[in-house]
């Protein structure tokens, strides 16, 4: 457990923390304002209402991702588990006759399996998630399929009202997903399940020897990420009134894109879900951004990538620079 | 894992029901008159999809599995897909293993125009008839390679330029509207957004902008939320399949821009059957999916029976609207 902390170090690293916020937030007023300077329009409140009614699946589905990520594991099944559990709200509503709850409960649970699968299956034979989540990557998929013999279903207004409850301006998922982030992160800095989180993902070897078990963290947050996957598959099926079986294809790099923007390292031990949070903000103002300027579709595509590598490339000079500033 | 396990489900059909052929013929030597010079036993049809996973597909394919149902005197059916429509070599294996398989006649939706040209070239010269069907091939490298199939299925840019001139008389002059195109290397999104074009500008409306969606309601709700706000004066967006008319409904609705805003789609898909009637969506095409692969097989059948050179042939395209739903 840590020891006290001098005042003085601490208020150091809260500058410190204050300044890796400070990068990410710079590059997000830099592309507000460039977008706002290349159009008409953006700089508006409808964008950001718009943004904020178009991020929060992705915010969750980054969260979850952000703490696999810390534990040295990878979850590239995430975009498939969304189709699956958006197959099973869309197929329990309109063709089982399900009440809403029954069916909200059915895709949780439907999230927290193929999580526990990846888990325990990755934990158990001590194999590398990134294979075990290809292997859901598939399952979930052709599952969804399945369900839903390939055909969106349209369920209507019956489940849109999750989507449309606002409160004070902003709607229910967002306030959700902000909920979501806010406690995840609080987790991670100030819980001890958290503190294992980040030891497990520095040195596996040496949180073992410390008395944490490696495995029990590493399943448990298998299935927070697909729990989180769930409820992003309900906001996003209440935000279409339909399930399609192919939604979320690509979301998996979307999510890791959006972690390792906000910092958080892919070999683990390092990383925090409030900036991975700025990280998705960056990634949905330059989609909306340049939707809105009507850039042509390599533009698009070119800009995004670039964007992405200068993040971590400045994330790797940050990080030097704080590691210096420690010895 | 569906697609593949249906793939090997359906070649396993194939084999089952060729066995079954096969038997049948033996045990009865007598084949109804008509039958040509092969005779011994019925012509045996590939039918090569795009995925399975999309909807559009597997409806072709499940109507061209009943249309054999019904004739299964007259032709053995090996309907095979792909996983996702980019996997063009994947399809380009499964022509090779027909070719092996010494069918009579492919009938084809190739995942892409032109790399599918030499291997389908390959199979003509093995004696088998192509058929070429959804996706049509590009006729420069047609062309080049010296070769000819007949293509059979639908003129999407006739059928974008109906629903866009339906649309069209909703609309003033001068009115500003958007298209979300599909994925811009498809030969048919190119197609529709050229139709939704012809309309436009015979209508004197401008568009405003014109973009990608890749044919996904996530892609284009994001494409449209964003389009709203900077065209405060939007007043219909044309999508290139109703997957994203799907999108563009929920990016209207979020900006509580329904109604005010007109949307038209493509392929009346089940799922926005219900939003045609409440006039969320105004109008979407229908190219009959279910049929566009029996139009396939039954032109190659035709060919095998009066052996005739190969001539494209056109197949319907309807205009979908709540009305039409309507009469229905």
């Amino acid at each position: 457990m840590p020891e006290p902390v001098p005042t003085s170090v601490r208020r150091a690293a809260w500058l410190r923390a204050g300044a890796d916020y400070l990068g990410l937030i710079g590059a997000l007023v830099l592309l507000i304002l460039i977008f706002g300077l290349a159009t008409r329009h953006f700089l508006s409140a409808d964008t950001f209402r718009t943004i904020a009614n178009q991020i929060p699946a992705m915010m969750l589905i980054a969260t979850g991702m952000t703490l696999v990520l810390i534990v040295a594991e990878i979850d590239l099944s995430v975009g498939s588990v969304l189709g699956l559990c958006g197959a099973v709200t869309g197929v329990a509503l309109t063709q089982w006759g399900w009440p809403l709850g029954a069916a909200l409960t059915a895709a949780l649970v439907t999230g927290a399996l193929c999580g526990a699968f990846n888990g325990l299956v990755s934990v158990r034979w001590r194999l590398p998630s990134f294979i075990v989540t290809l292997g859901m990557l598939e399952m979930a998929r052709g599952a969804a399929h399945a369900l839903t013999q390939s055909q969106t279903q349209y369920i209507g207004p019956s489940i849109g009202g999750i989507a449309e409850a606002h409160v004070l301006g902003l709607s229910l998922p967002f306030l959700l997903a902000l909920a979501v982030v806010v406690l995840a992160q609080a987790a991670l800095s100030h819980s001890v399940f958290g503190r294992h989180m980040l030891a497990v993902g520095a040195n596996e070897a040496a949180a073992r020897l410390n008395g944490i078990d490696p495995r029990r963290i590493k399943a448990t947050v298998f299935v927070l990420s697909g729990l989180l996957v769930a409820l992003a598959a309900i906001v996003d099926t209440s935000r279409f009134q339909s399930a399609n079986p192919n939604a979320g294809t690509g979301f998996e790099l979307q999510a890791i894109a959006a972690a390792v923007i906000g910092g958080t390292s892919l070999m683990g031990g390092r990383g925090s879900v409030a900036r991975t949070f700025l990280g998705v903000l960056i990634i949905a103002v330059l989609n909306s951004g340049l939707a809105s300027v009507g850039a042509r579709d390599e533009m698009k595509r070119l800009v995004t990538g670039a964007v992405i590598v200068a993040a971590v490339i400045l994330d790797h000079y940050r990080h030097r620079l704080a590691q210096k500033e420690r010895t | 894992m569906k697609a593949p396990r249906q793939s090997r489900q359906a070649a396993l059909r194939g084999f089952v029901a060729l066995g079954l052929a096969v038997a049948l013929a033996g045990c009865k030597p007598q084949q109804p008159s008509g039958a040509s010079a092969g005779a011994a036993s019925k012509p045996r049809i590939a039918l090569i999809m795009k995925s399975l996973a999309n909807e559009f597909f597997l409806t072709m394919e499940n109507g061209a599995r009943a249309h054999q149902r019904a004739h299964a005197d007259q032709y053995d059916l090996i309907a095979n897909g792909i996983k996702d429509e980019l996997d063009v070599s994947r399809q380009i294996d499964l022509v090779e293993q027909m070719i092996a398989q010494r069918v009579n006649a492919i009938v084809i939706a190739p995942a892409d125009s032109r790399a599918l040209v030499p291997v389908c070239k390959k199979a003509q010269a093995a004696g088998i008839i192509v058929v070429n069907i959804d996706n049509k091939f590009d006729d420069a490298v047609l062309a080049a390679s010296g070769v000819k199939f007949p293509f059979v299925g639908p003129d999407n840019r006739k059928g974008a330029r109906k629903v866009g001139e339906y649309l069209a008389k909703k609309l003033k002059p001068g009115d500003k509207v958007a298209i979300i195109e599909g994925a811009p290397n498809a030969f048919n999104a190119i197609q529709r957004k050229l139709g939704f074009e012809d309309a436009m500008r015979a209508a004197g409306v401008v568009i405003a902008s014109s973009q990608s969606g890749y044919w996904e309601t996530d892609k284009a709700n994001q494409v449209v939320a964003a389009l709203l706000t900077e065209h405060p004066d939007l007043k219909a967006v044309l999508c290139a399949n109703d997957s994203m008319a799907l999108g563009a409904v929920a990016a209207l609705r979020a900006a509580g821009k329904l109604g005010q805003v007109l949307v038209v789609g493509y392929d009346n898909i089940a799922a926005v059957q219900q939003l045609l009637k409440e006039g969320r969506i105004l109008a979407t095409a229908d190219q009959h999916a279910d049929q566009l692969a029996v139009f396939g097989i039954e032109y190659a059948l035709e060919m095998l029976k009066t052996g005739q050179p190969p001539a494209d042939r056109e197949t319907p395209v309807d205009l979908i609207t709540a009305e039409s739903l309507g009469r229905e």
